[in-house]
């Protein structure tokens, strides 16, 4: 009985938590190494890439409302996530067009592309900030649980509870949807194949054939996609406020490199271990260990690695041993 | 001639590399460029893609003229190119790789594929495995067998051989002369030269950027000036 | 391309701030000048890195917010009773931390040929993370108690505050060799996002280590190096300056009782534009003495050595340059420069709020600066933190100008009209975004580009 209760404890605040924690840094992980791997620079405008189409979202989301449109038991965003989709897909190339383009046909340096994106980045900040505001924005309607701590306790007489939110099933059922349709394009169509391709070698890609401006098109296409619906699921889950968006570029970067930068299934892992880092190693064992060793060997103290203050330096502290230690990801394998 | 190039004039900021070159090709032959470091002959090849830009020069491909044509459109009228470097994609599996170079073509890939793989049956067993991963003579190969996906009418390949034994370099060549068969023309730059005068119906030797020699195989390998100055004795 | 001229963009940006001074305040005018100057101070500790030697920081709101935390460390007078609580479990946990320091140093030297060298490393890295809290947990949790509510941490070492620039300057730098050791091996983009994330580290140290900086408690008060305005108001000499300095306008007054109250007005007024004059003095001779000492290393053989470093690594190694060991220096010489700024603009404040560091403004900003100006080009850092700081000041008016001009025909009450006045604030930062964008692609050299120097 203990023993299951330790489980429950460690599902409820560590396994739950940070599977929907890791697919949100997952999704955007993938985002930034995709712009990484076709065309070539770290995107610093991506965090606000996010915010971006989840303000689209948002907006829509309370149109919909207004107009008494829901979507039953689940969120109203999820209705509105196409349009937030489109708006961030236009404003993307509408930013390749007037800025990155013509860096590209200069083949300027990395730092250029880098400088660049912060003047998106600024640009994006301000838009978001003017039309939405800066402050917290909750836009999760429809029903909120899937099971409440106190029900599960009753239906199966446990000690511990364990709440499983709607947003955290929505949250991983949209990521294993969005990353299984994403790695079959990649791995199995002649146009995700010729994606990776250009990403291996943009000479022999051209030497073959294949169109450099399609490519380009089809990764800002793609990225949107993955930015607007990670920044959806993540304000579903918490709440929505540009800032926080701001912030989240940080783990998201961490997650990237530890995956090593233009690998998608990297990211895809690196998210997860980003988040399952962060949440294992700020939780308070105390508790776990009491159900699991007999009293005499009870431990007093809170039995937390590092206090939940320093949450995000965890994934920054991994970044910078991967870093130096493996610069180029732990994990070995394909450039998308 | 098949594929022709005539006074080919350019280089790279305003400083001619190649001045008044002129090649050419039938189909079913292979043609040799040969000559000694820097004289100018992947810039021909490049010229020829149309990768440099020209200042003079005419390039005809089947009597249409395509000297203004982008290396995108005369990739799809038939020419294919296998660069020295970077000429294959290695992260892709090798069955991808051959897929990338099918690109343009809509239809009967698998067909072409499994044509790739009887002319290079060791690539076959390495389908699946990362291309990256293989050694130099089957990099080559899938480097090839890539190029000729489009099932190109003229083939240019850039040094062949470079950095590999001399036995994957006979393998090499031995596979060149059986793509010969296919009625393709072969256009290579080789720093071999006797061996790849050896395979070649003609040849061009090429010094400071110009047309120094031609003639056929036989003639250029047995000449005793060009033997001293270019095929070491 | 046609290059401003130094002397009159500098003269346009002074004219720029006394007309402020005439249409706005004097205040504000000074504000705006002394937030220049710091901000001038900051743009050129980048410029050093990145226009000099090619290094990309992101880190910059890390060095300022160490800079920040000297200010505490040295001007606030020390907490006896939080020293004799907790002090030693403190300077233990600190001997602690530099001998893990040193030992992981040492493995990365001597055990070169070990296979599990890195693992190691990283065992003894995660090790010590809990050591180090078994270690201070108690003493901290002894020093936070103490008078939480006012002090609650080991308070400083009461000396005057500028010594703290110094001081921030130099922890700067050692905190930028430890970093610099770590990450300058690293690609340009990689190097910019570690920085960027080290410096998210620091501020959470800083902020939630309260033992240290009160954290999220801030400290307020500081001392400054310039007179309090209570004091000058009640100094005679200073009264009478006053009186002299408004001759006219007093004279035409003639009821005793009015003059006097005009006068205290006048004194109330002129008392803080006289300590924001203190300031930006002082401000200037900073400015200027960093300038001139950056123009001197430019033109000396060790900044033509930087500068061939930059334009081409490869050749300045093959030519026996020790690269690394260059890179590491001017790496901690322009951070502990950013460090110097960052205890300035504490000491101007007069109280240090580690919340407030957002890398928006203390790194992002800083950095538009740079390349706005001319990166390379010293009097192009300074001009860059002068137009960037004007136009982030200036920005908030003219938008309200601009929404006023075009929703004029719109009620008070519009909701529309409403909403844009209170976004007037992140008008700032569409201005920074589209100025960067527009530099980049038309000047990308800066306004100010680098000179070729030539003997």
């Amino acid at each position: 009985m203990d023993f299951l209760n330790a489980i429950i404890l460690i599902s409820n605040f560590i396994i739950v938590p940070a599977i929907t924690y890791g697919s949100q840094l997952a999704l955007g992980a993938i985002g930034v190494t995709l712009i990484y791997g076709v065309l070539r620079f770290a995107n610093f405008a991506y965090g606000d890439l996010m915010a971006f189409g989840t303000m689209v979202v948002i907006l829509f989301t309370w149109f919909l409302q207004s107009k008494g449109i829901s979507f039953g038991l689940l969120p109203t965003a999820l209705l509105a996530l196409p349009i937030g989709i489109l708006f961030t897909i236009v404003i993307s190339l509408f930013f390749d067009k007037t800025v990155f383009e013509y860096y590209r046909e200069k083949k300027s340096n990395p730092v250029t592309f880098i400088v660049v994106s912060l003047g998106i980045m600024f640009v994006l900040n301000a838009v978001v900030r003017i039309i939405i505001g800066p402050n917290d924005i909750n836009f999760m309607d429809g029903h909120k649980f899937i099971i409440k701590a106190r029900e599960f306790k009753q239906l199966t007489g446990l000690n511990e509870g364990l709440a499983i939110k709607s947003t955290q099933v929505i949250t991983l059922i949209t990521t294993i949807i969005t990353c299984s349709v994403l790695f079959y394009f990649l791995n199995k169509t002649k146009t995700g194949k010729s994606m990776r391709a250009y990403s291996d070698n943009e000479d022999l890609a051209l030497l073959s054939g294949i169109d450099p401006k399609k490519i380009i098109l089809l990764t800002w296409v793609i990225v949107s996609i993955l930015a607007t619906v990670a920044g959806t699921l993540y304000g579903l889950d918490k709440s929505f406020k540009p800032f926080t968006y701001f912030n989240n570029l940080l783990p998201i970067f961490a997650a990237t490199i530890v995956g090593g930068i233009g690998n998608p299934m990297g990211a895809f892992y690196g998210g997860f271990l980003i988040a399952f880092s962060e949440i294992a190693l700020t939780y308070a064992y105390k508790k776990f260990f009491k159900y699991l060793l007999p009293e005499s060997l009870e431990p007093n103290t809170l039995i937390q690695f590092i206090s939940t203050d320093y949450k995000f330096a965890i994934s920054f502290s991994i970044l910078v041993i991967v870093l130096i230690f493996r610069p180029n990801g732990i994990f070995k394998g394909k450039v998308i | 001639m098949y594929f022709s190039a005539s006074k080919l004039t350019g280089g790279y900021g305003g400083v001619n590399i190649i001045e008044d070159c002129s090649f050419n090709v039938n189909k079913g032959e292979i043609v040799s460029i040969l000559g000694p470091n820097g004289a100018g002959k992947s810039t021909a090849m490049k010229a020829m893609l149309g990768i440099l830009e020209l200042k003079n020069g005419e390039v005809f491909l089947d009597n249409q003229e395509i000297t203004n044509f982008k290396t995108q459109d005369r990739i799809k009228l038939g020419i294919s190119f296998v660069p020295q470097i970077k000429n294959i994609f290695t992260e892709l599996t090798v069955e991808e790789n051959l897929e990338m170079g099918a690109f343009l073509n809509e239809e009967n890939i698998q067909n072409q594929i499994e044509k790739m793989f009887d002319l290079f049956p060791i690539i076959k067993e390495k389908r699946n495995q990362a291309a990256g991963e293989l050694s130099g003579g089957q990099r080559q190969q899938v480097a090839i067998a890539r190029a000729l996906m489009t099932n190109p009418s003229v083939l240019m390949l850039d040094e062949p051989t470079a950095g590999v034994s001399p036995v994957i370099m006979d393998e090499i060549f031995e596979h060149i002369l059986n793509i010969k068969k296919q009625n393709i023309a072969i256009l290579m730059v080789e720093q071999n030269a006797r061996q790849a005068l050896e395979i070649s119906d003609r040849g061009y030797i090429l010094v400071t950027g110009k047309n120094a020699y031609e003639g056929n195989g036989d003639y250029l390998l047995n000449d005793k000036e060009i033997r001293k100055s270019f095929l070491g004795g | 391309m046609k290059t401003f001229d130094i002397k009159i963009s500098f003269s346009i940006m002074g004219l720029l701030i006394i007309l402020v001074g005439i249409f706005q305040s004097w205040g504000v005018a000074l504000s705006i000048l002394n937030l220049c100057l710091i901000s001038a101070v900051m743009s050129m500790g980048v410029n050093i890195q990145w226009g000099f030697a090619g290094l990309i920081n992101f880190g910059v709101m890390g060095f300022l917010a160490i800079g920040g935390l000297a200010t505490v460390l040295v001007s606030v007078p020390p907490v006896f009773e939080a020293w004799s609580a907790g002090g030693m479990g403190i300077l233990v946990s600190g001997v602690f931390i530099i001998a893990v320091v040193f030992l992981l140093f040492f493995i990365n030297k001597k055990f070169n040929e070990y296979k599990y060298k890195n693992y190691l490393i990283f065992i003894i890295i995660i090790l010590s993370i809990p050591l180090l809290k078994l270690i201070s947990g108690p003493s901290i949790s002894k020093i936070e108690s103490i008078n939480a509510a006012t002090s609650g941490f080991l308070g400083g070492m009461n000396l005057p505050i500028i010594f703290s620039w110094f001081f921030g300057a130099l922890l700067s730098a050692s905190v930028a060799f430890v970093i610099g050791k770590v990450c300058l091996g690293l690609r340009s983009d990689y190097l910019a996002i570690s920085t960027l994330l080290i410096s998210g580290i620091i501020i959470s140290i800083v902020k939630h280590e309260e033992w240290l900086s009160r954290g999220v408690k801030n400290v307020i008060g500081l001392k400054r190096p310039a007179p309090y305005e209570v004091d000058l108001q009640s100094a005679d000499w200073f009264i009478r300056l006053v009186e002299f300095l408004n001759t006219s306008k007093l004279s035409r007054i003639f009821d005793i009782t009015e003059r006097q109250d005009l006068l205290s007005q006048l004194v109330i007024s002129s008392s803080g534009i006289f300590v924001k004059l203190c300031f930006a003095l002082i401000f200037l001779l900073v400015v200027c003495s960093l300038l001139y000492l950056s123009e001197k290393a430019l033109r000396s053989p060790w900044g033509r050595m930087m500068r061939a470093i930059r334009d081409n690594e490869d050749a300045a190694k093959a030519m026996g340059k020790n690269v690394v060991k260059q890179h590491l220096f001017i790496f901690m010489l322009g951070s502990a420069i950013i460090g110097f700024a960052g205890a300035m603009l504490v000491t101007y404040d007069g109280l240090f709020t580690p919340s407030s560091y957002q890398p928006l403004r203390y790194t992002f900003l800083i950095w538009v600066m740079v390349l706005l100006g001319g990166t390379g080009n010293n009097y192009g850092a300074i001009l860059g933190a002068f137009v960037v700081w004007f136009i982030w000041i200036q920005s908030a008016p003219f938008a309200l100008y601009v929404i006023n001009l075009f929703t004029s025909q719109l009620d008070e009450t519009n909701a529309i009209k409403l909403h844009m006045i209170n976004s007037i604030p992140y008008f700032r930062y569409l201005m920074m975004g589209l100025g960067l964008l527009v530099v980049m692609r038309y000047r990308p050299m800066g306004l100010l580009p680098e000179k070729v120097l030539r003997k």
